[in-house]
This record gives C-alpha cells, structure tokens and sequence, in this order.
C-alpha cells in the first residue's frame, strides 16, 4: 500500500522551509531526501559499532563487516547481480573513471573506439577522454535524433567491431529519455564491444535487472536514491572485473606484495576497495535499498510516471513555458520560462520556496543541441505530490515577474 | 547625488540594463581583458578596460548572463568609466560592501544600489557581482604588474 502520508512523514526534509515557504524539492535529479530510516542506520554505526572493515578479530569489527558485506548484497540483489560482481564507489562519477582508467590499462588499444553519444553527463564524457589519451584510443558520438534522443537506428549507424566500448546514460539527465537497453545490448555485443551503462538516472527510479539487459557494466549513486551522499556502486560481469585493471591501490586490496614490485591482488569485489571504505555511506546505502524494496520499484516507477504526467498536462496549458521533454517517460521536466533567462526563472521559483536547478545540468554537449544557453530542470520523486504540483504550475504563471524574487 | 529609488524604479533600472545592456561591445588589444566564468552558473562574460594614466579610458564587456548578471555588469560599466582607479576601487570595495550587507557609502553607488536587495536571493551574488569581479581583478592586476 502505497501511504503517501506515512511515506512523507519519514523525511525530516519536507518538514522544512525555504523563503518562509514549505520547501518544495523539485531537484531530485541532483540528489534525494534521506528517510529517517537511512539516516539513524548511518548514525547506529557512528554511536554504537564503529570499527573498519575487514580489519579487526574482536566482536564489533565483525560486526561492521556483517553490516557492510550485507549492505553489499541487499544492492546487488537490487540489480540482480552476484554478491562479488558489486564495487563500493563514492558515486556514479568514481565508477565510470574505474571502469574507463581500467579499460585503458587492460583492453584498450590504440585505434579503438569508444563511443558515447552526444547526450552524455560530463562524468561519462571526460574520463573516456582520459581513457582515449592513455590507450590512444578516439571517441565517436551516436548523433541524437530530432528530439534529442539517442536511438536504436542511429547506433546501428555508426557502430563497427571497431568500437570496443560503447558507454551511454540509462536516462539521460536533461532530457530523460530512456534508451533500449536490451537492444543497445544486443547490437553491441554483436559488434563484440563492451556496454558500460550509466544508471544514475534510472536505477533510483524504476527496476534495473543487469540480467535482463545484459549489460557489462552498470554504475550509479546512492545519494539520488535516499541514500547517504559518498556512496556509489559499480557492477561488472565478474570474468570482466577479474580482468580489469583497478584504478585504486592500496591496503585492503592487495594479498601479498613485496619489495621486488611482485603483487597479488585480491579477488574482485575488494580488489578495487583500497583503503579504508565508506563504511558509514555503504550502511545507509543498504538502508535506503530496504525503503525502497518496501514500497516496490514497481510501485515508485508507476507513481513517477503519474506525477510527471499529471505535471506536464498542466504546464501544457501555459502559454509562457517552453517544455523541452513532454514526451520522455521519465520524472525529469526541463523546462524554461519564454524570454526570461533560466536562472532567474529558478530564482522565482526558490523565492516561493521550490527547489529546481537552472543552467547546463553538466551536458555541455546537449545544450548546442537544443539550442538554449541554459534549462530550468524540474526533477520528481515519489515522495512528490499533485499538490505540490499544483503549487508549482501556479508560480509558473509568474515568469514575467521573475525581478519579484528580490522585491519580498 | 544620492538617488532614493523605490521599488518600481529599481525593476525598471535592471530590466532596462537587461534589456539594453550599456558598453555590450569588444574591445581591442590595447584593452586589458578578464575572462569570468564559473561552473555553478551559465555565466560567461568578458570583462575589458582601457586604462591610461590611472583613468578608465573606456571600459566594455560582452558575453552571456542572466538578467542579474547582464544588468549588473552594464551599470558597473557606465559607474566606473573616466573614472580614476583609486575612485574605481572605492565604488568596487563599497559595491561588494552593500551585497555583504555591511555599512556601505550608497553615494557613489548611483544606479548599482538596484542591488542591495540580492543578499536576499544568496544564490544570486555570484550573478550580481560578476562583472565588478572582473573589474576588481583588471585593477589588482595592474596594480601588481
């Protein structure tokens, strides 16, 4: 039973103001609220077992380790991934440099070709560039289609067996689109290159099984999915993770080294868990997993879908908003205000307490695309409610006096 | 000549340097530029100014901004031309004064007070002072080389 009350109830966010409003958290493409529940587990370790991981022969470090090795497999289930094919990372940012800084070292070749598309974040674009450099590998982009979507067709356009990895967003952070990934997969593997999946737009919001889609590798973050800032994770297919060269060495990771430069290195997942982890985030990771599994991805992803919908037919009706994504089924809205510029549509909307984010969203790349200096991104949660809704396309109405925000 | 603006005047100032932005123009090498930018904000302007004898000969900007932004960096423009760079440097440290809401000399602010308001929108601060950012930095790097 979906109890949109008891659910809000749970997250001492919502019970703040902003700009003497009730805050209105429209930004969760950037990062969510943390339910009481993620928050006291983070703390318990803090008050009552701290000790690090893998370290200690006394009661409590056991005890941490039950807690963070079972933090580990609530997330893989989660995707539905082996227990020792899941990496703790700080963020989705921190697994895709460990996925392409290990490519380069161990599968890259000069004259391969990484291909991303044209609407990808800045952390699936700049750490390529670095794995392209190291391995004298070039990026290609798959071009996006009318509407700013990378499809199918266009894939089949541009990739060969030249291409060794092909990298792309889930769901794409300005625009939403969601791509086929059980069809990229296809294709991809039948070229033989890698599909490293960037999942921080969409794990948090509808069921990824990495299974289903055969993809190699998955990464996202746990702050934009209740979780606690700091805390991310990598999935790859063992036999690739076993190969793959870690970007982080250090104490944990290793079995034996000596001073001739011979180093064993643990078994994939510690192998790429150097150095005292985030034990206290991959805690509360494993916290938000439980709140979420509770109400059911199912369940999230259908509310979303109903917001979003709900939203857009109301904005629809304005004639002052320029909506870029109507038809993206995802719960971001990207959106601006006619002849006002996007941040001081964001600033009207932060003076009536509700919280969006105005510029480029980091996809430098879509922006020359859509031909606009800068987007107003409206992002949804299932914590979110029509009234806020209601709220919000109210505000809209008030673009033109957008100078209001410095006037109260 | 201290100015009382009230309200409605102050949104019309700033909406008629967003809309007609003054001295939107490049200059050429005999101007010194600063490139202001950040990673926050969409901002992007270039700041220049041509500088003899210690007076601001002319001074010009050009480049994308929000209306905060644009209308800030236009007034800041008009302030600071044919004046020294002591005098520059006095309307400089008092602009920043009145956006810190510290005790501030509004005289020689004229137009610029339009901003006095732009604490209450904190997010905003780096929009409102980005082309007295520029300036600042142009007169301190003058001044040390």
């Amino acid at each position: 039973m979906f109890d949109i009350e008891k659910i809000r109830n749970d997250f001492p966010m919502l019970k703040q103001t902003m700009q003497n409003h009730p805050l209105i958290y429209f930004d969760n493409g950037a990062t969510t609220l943390k339910p009481n529940q993620v928050i006291d587990a983070e703390m318990e370790y803090y008050k009552s077992y701290t000790a690090n991981a893998h370290r200690g022969d006394y009661d409590i470090a056991y005890k941490v380790d039950t807690e963070y090795e079972s933090a580990r497999k609530k997330i893989a289930k989660f995707i539905n991934a082996g227990d020792n094919e899941v990496v703790f990372t700080s963020g989705t940012s921190m697994g895709l440099n460990m996925i392409a800084h290990g490519l380069a070292y161990s599968y890259l070749h000069e004259g391969d070709i990484i291909l991303i598309s044209e609407a990808e974040h800045a952390s699936n674009v700049l750490p390529w560039f670095k794995a392209a450099e190291i391995a004298k590998a070039k990026i290609e982009y798959i071009p996006l289609d009318e509407k700013g979507r990378v499809t199918l067709e266009n894939l089949k356009k541009v990739i060969t067996p030249r291409c060794k990895v092909v990298a792309l967003a889930h769901i794409s952070n300005v625009l939403g689109y969601e791509i086929d990934v059980i069809n990229f997969s296809k294709i991809i593997h039948e070229n033989g290159g890698l599909f490293v999946l960037d999942g921080a737009q969409s794990v948090p919001h509808k069921k990824v099984d990495v299974k289903l889609l055969d993809v190699d590798f998955l990464v996202f973050s746990g702050h934009k999915m209740l979780g606690p800032t700091g805390i991310g994770a990598m999935y790859g297919k063992y036999d690739l993770l076993l190969k793959l060269d870690p970007l982080m060495t250090g104490g944990g990771m290793n079995t034996t080294f000596d001073m001739c430069g011979h180093i064993g290195y643990q078994y994939p997942p510690l192998k790429f868990e150097a150095g005292t982890q985030n034990i206290a985030g991959a805690i509360g990771f494993g916290a938000a997993i439980d709140y979420l599994n509770n109400i059911g991805m199912d369940i999230i992803e259908k509310r979303e879908a109903e917001l979003k919908e709900y939203a857009i037919n109301k904005m629809k009706d304005l004639d002052n908003i320029i909506i870029y994504n109507s038809d993206s089924t995802s719960s971001i809205i990207t959106f601006n205000f006619k002849d006002v510029f996007a941040q001081d549509g964001a600033t009207l909307l932060n003076s009536k307490g509700i919280a969006v984010r105005s510029g480029l969203h980091c996809a430098k790349i879509l922006v020359d695309f859509l031909k606009t200096d800068a987007t107003i991104r409206a992002s949804l949660y299932f914590y979110n409610t029509k009234e806020e809704i209601d709220y919000f396309v109210e505000q809209l109405k008030k673009g033109e006096d957008f100078l209001d925000a410095y006037f109260i | 000549m201290p100015i009382l603006f009230n309200e409605m005047m102050m949104r019309e100032i700033i909406m008629d340097h967003y809309s007609h932005p003054r001295n939107r123009r490049e200059g050429d090498e005999t101007y010194k530029t600063i490139y202001m930018d950040s990673e926050s904000c969409v901002d992007k302007i270039y700041v220049q100014a041509k500088i003899e004898n210690d007076v601001l000969k002319d001074v010009c900007w050009h480049g994308v901004g929000c209306a905060i932004s644009t209308a800030s960096t236009s007034i800041m423009t008009e302030l600071l031309k044919n004046k020294t760079t002591k005098e520059a440097e006095y309307i400089i440290d008092n602009y920043f004064k009145m956006i810190r809401e510290e005790p501030y000399d509004s005289e020689c602010l004229d137009e610029a007070i339009v901003f006095m308001n732009t604490s209450k929108q904190a997010g905003r601060i780096k929009c409102a002072t980005i082309g007295f950012r520029g300036m600042d930095e142009i007169l301190k790097g003058d001044k040390n080389g």
